[in-house]
């Protein structure tokens, strides 16, 4: 098994390609993180208004049911049967008033609770359960549930820590921002990337490619590394915020780009709307991206406005699972307007797009090669900060160390 | 009404060949002055949900988005094959035809592995004026709504 040993330096500047490509450490992440003592995104109270709405998601690649109860309490739960293992609801979403597993119809309620078995007693008493079988100890697994401003989270460790404290001031201030007023779910998009989650996890803490990879940012116009920008961390970096203000950098943009070599044709487009931020609030943020450890990202391109979930599927494949959100007293202009905006994420996204492609040439190339490393030293290396610039990639040796932590394989001497 | 269906295939025709071909200004030729395409997820489309992969609903939309792949985007290299089943004509009216065409799009990448990429169905509007039929209206209900790496080049 995997060792404190494997990190060469101590203060998560370089990660060894194994971590990207080992079975047997993908199985102890989804162990010891996805089912340990993280909260994970589940949902949101908007997706399931009235009792006995439920929707199907997952934790890492566990199967998990968000539903509410009569009393309009949400509950959530393994979308496994305690006899057999299998899915109990095999929908994505819907409305009922129990849980039933097709296979021997063992019956749950909204609480998770067994309250059913067919011929529990057998026929003429013949066959059935024993009858010391303790009902109330076979529910659905139960997941503790907690929620900021209607975004609803699981953890499946009844110790974790309580939600607020394990997210933070600054991370709790962001996501109350952004849900500052009642959702409406616009829709959703899914991508399957060929690489391991965690190259995904890391892309939403870097800063440093936004602008390069991603060139419609800069030849259109909407997000500069010459922005007023940077990144803000919760007290132990496993979280990170990067943001930036809108129109900071018309002065500098186009001499910086060209000064650093780097193409930059700025062109604008037939309909500018596309990339029009149209200010929501005081504040001139145009863009937060909220990465909370291990999977959930909460996300603010202009007025285009998502909540992904990074579904781990085995160690060479990820699901970006990405709910849209608008406000539900948006007007028909501004629902247009985040229609169109859409556009610039997901799958198809113009800004968004190449993250698939730069996953999978860093999962295939990374392969072969195990006991090599990356490099993160954008922004420097050593005690891990926030920062009032952009070009750094400093949050990703933040999600490291709290990965080692987890893992326990942090090294002596760690700095963090 | 009477119509050429003749003519309905040769657009389905040129534009599953074009696409493949990668000539996307040709391609855009075969959209009306006044049109929208509309890539949808089939999860979103059974919910109701209005979201889309991608939406354009102008014609400068859609020029963008192929200025955009061609100035700023990288994608994986690849080649599209485009296989469209025949297409259903649902409604004739003068001056117009609604249309469905079920497809399925291959795609092949440097190294010669193909697989299959996306599959759905065209709900599409065709405009027929001056002589010649034009798209003003393409709706992809797409199937695979989970999207295998990225969706770049039109479907």
């Amino acid at each position: 098994m995997v060792t404190a040993a494997i990190w060469p330096a101590l203060d998560y500047s370089r990660v060894p390609y194994l971590l990207y490509h080992d079975p047997d450490i993908y199985a102890e992440e989804q162990r010891r993180i996805f089912r340990g003592k993280v909260w994970s995104y589940l949902g949101l109270d908007a997706e399931i208004p009235k009792p006995g709405d439920f929707r199907a998601t997952y934790v890492g690649d566990t199967p998990v049911i968000v539903n509410r109860d009569a009393k309009g309490e949400v509950h959530a739960f393994v979308n496994r049967c305690a006899h057999r293992g299998a899915l109990v609801r095999r929908e994505l979403s819907g409305n009922a008033s129990n849980h039933i597993c097709i296979y021997h119809q063992w019956c749950y309620g909204l609480d998770g609770g067994l309250t059913a078995i067919p011929f529990r007693r057998g026929i003429r008493g013949q066959g059935g359960m024993a009858p010391d079988f303790d009902m109330s100890a076979h529910g659905l697994r139960p997941l503790r549930v907690g929620a900021v401003n209607g975004a609803l989270f699981g953890t499946l460790d009844p110790d974790a820590e309580p939600l607020e404290d394990y997210l933070g001031p600054p991370i709790l201030a962001q996501l109350r921002r952004l849900l500052d007023r009642p959702v409406r779910v616009l829709g959703y998009n899914r991508q399957r990337i060929r690489g391991n989650w965690k190259l995904y996890a890391e892309n939403t803490r870097d800063n440093y490619h936004a602008s390069l990879l991603h060139e419609f940012l800069v030849t259109f116009g909407l997000d500069r590394s010459t922005q007023v920008g940077g990144v803000k961390m919760d007290h132990r970096h496993r979280h990170s915020i990067t943001w930036a203000e809108a129109d900071t950098d018309d002065d500098i943009a186009q001499q910086a780009y060209a000064d650093a070599g780097v193409r930059s044709n700025f062109l604008s487009l037939q309909e500018p709307d596309l990339v029009t931020f149209r200010p929501e609030r005081a504040d001139r943020l145009n863009l937060v991206v909220t990465s909370v450890f291990p999977s959930s990202v909460f996300v603010q391109i202009s007025n285009s406005l998502a909540i992904r979930q990074i579904r781990p599927r085995g160690v060479d494949e990820v699901e970006v699972f990405q709910t849209m959100i608008g406000y539900a007293d948006d007007t028909p202009e501004m629902n247009l307007h985040r229609l169109r905006q859409a556009n610039l994420v997901g799958p198809a996204g113009l800004v968004s797009m190449e993250d698939g492609e730069a996953i999978e040439i860093a999962h295939r190339a990374s392969g072969p090669d195990r006991d090599r490393t990356t490099v993160i030293e954008l922004g420097g290396g050593g005690v891990i900060s926030d920062r009032d610039y952009r070009v750094h990639d400093v949050p990703l040796r933040g999600f490291w160390s709290y990965y080692a932590e987890l893992l326990d394989i942090e090294p002596a001497g760690a700095v963090r | 009404m009477n119509f050429d269906r003749l003519a309905v295939y040769e657009l389905f025709a040129e534009y599953g060949g074009l696409l493949d071909e990668g000539k996307y200004d040709a391609w855009l030729g075969l959209f009306a002055d006044e049109c929208q395409y509309h890539v949808v997820p089939r999860e979103n489309h059974q919910q109701g949900l209005p979201a889309a992969l991608i939406y354009c609903d102008s014609r400068a939309m859609l020029e963008d988005r192929i200025r955009a792949l061609g100035e700023a985007n990288k994608y994986n290299i690849h080649t599209d094959r485009h296989i469209i089943g025949l297409p259903r004509i649902v409604a004739a009216a003068p001056g117009g035809l609604r249309v469905e065409a079920p497809f399925a799009v291959y795609q092949t990448d440097q190294e010669g592995e193909a697989r299959l990429f996306a599959t759905g169905l065209y709900r599409d509007q065709i405009e027929a004026a001056g002589g010649r039929l034009r798209f003003r209206e393409k709706v992809i209900l797409l199937d695979n709504f989970a999207v295998p790496s990225l969706l770049a080049t039109p479907l």
